[in-house]
């Protein structure tokens, strides 16, 4: 089986506009560090996907693939030094509310 | 055609259920789908290698990470979990029926002016991009790993009595 893939721009751009509402929604709802967390990496995919589909579209996917593995190092990055974050912030707080921030120093 | 489409659709189903699921361990293993099913659809679009770093590094290391964190912070009391659960399903009930409005909207709306991507094709192979064209993009990597790796050293040192 053999799977045709569309070349209309306007399908790619509503599946990531989609991604990206969720992404946004999914960080403006919690008030767990953690979901923000998961919000993050939801928008991350959704930009991703999105350098993917400009690379499939404009013909230049190895130039996308090297953006997108970029991508991915910020991403890990990202996301290791947000946990640490959210560790210091539980031991210090015992909670994960985004809340007890306001009474952060700084 | 179909078939890739409804790919798409599992994608944003999977996205969804990260960010609506109530156990915190069920949102990560929704965000590792999510980034599964990324995977599939670059590798079907021809992105193989960064198909690849996308199922290892984020459906692998990064699940693995978060799911540390989750482990190294304590659970709610049932009492606190019970309330939270409530005020979160008030704020994310809508959800779902945003992505679809927003999903019929945008398939019924037409962009005014044709995108027309006038790059010429073929750029080669992707290691040759990545090591011959933008090896500044891996000084960046590289420095931003080390970044990483002194946030982190910060971030867990221990205060000197």
């Amino acid at each position: 089986m053999t799977i045709e893939i569309p070349t209309s721009f306007w399908l790619y751009f509503t599946f990531f506009a989609l991604l990206f509402l969720d992404g946004i929604w999914c960080m403006l709802a919690t008030r767990n560090l953690v979901r923000v967390l998961i919000g993050i990496e939801i928008l991350m995919k959704s930009v991703t996907f999105f350098l993917i589909a400009a690379g499939y579209l404009s013909g230049r996917m190895a130039l996308a693939q090297a953006l997108v593995i970029t991508v991915i190092v910020i991403e890990v990055v990202v996301v290791v030094v947000i946990a640490g974050v959210i560790l210091g912030f539980f031991r210090k707080h015992d909670s994960l509310d985004v809340g007890n921030a306001r009474d952060m120093k700084g | 055609m179909i078939w890739f489409t409804l790919l798409l659709v599992l994608l944003v189903l999977a996205a969804l259920w990260a960010s609506m699921a109530t156990a915190l361990l069920r949102a990560m293993l929704g965000l590792a789908l999510t980034s599964a099913l990324l995977a599939v659809v670059m590798f079907a679009m021809g992105a193989t290698l960064a198909a690849v770093l996308e199922l290892s590094v984020c459906a692998g290391l990064i699940s693995v990470v978060m799911v540390s964190v989750t482990s190294l912070t304590q659970p709610r009391s049932l009492k606190e979990a019970v309330a939270a659960r409530r005020s979160r399903l008030r704020r994310l009930w809508p959800l779902p029926l945003v992505l679809i409005a927003a999903g019929v909207a945008l398939s019924f709306v037409r962009v005014p002016v044709d995108i027309v991507f006038r790059l010429p094709a073929g750029d080669g192979d992707v290691r040759t991009v990545l090591w011959s064209m933008r090896q500044l993009d891996l000084f960046g990597q590289i420095l931003i790993l080390l970044a990483g790796v002194f946030g982190v050293l910060v971030l867990f040192r221990k205060e000197a009595k």
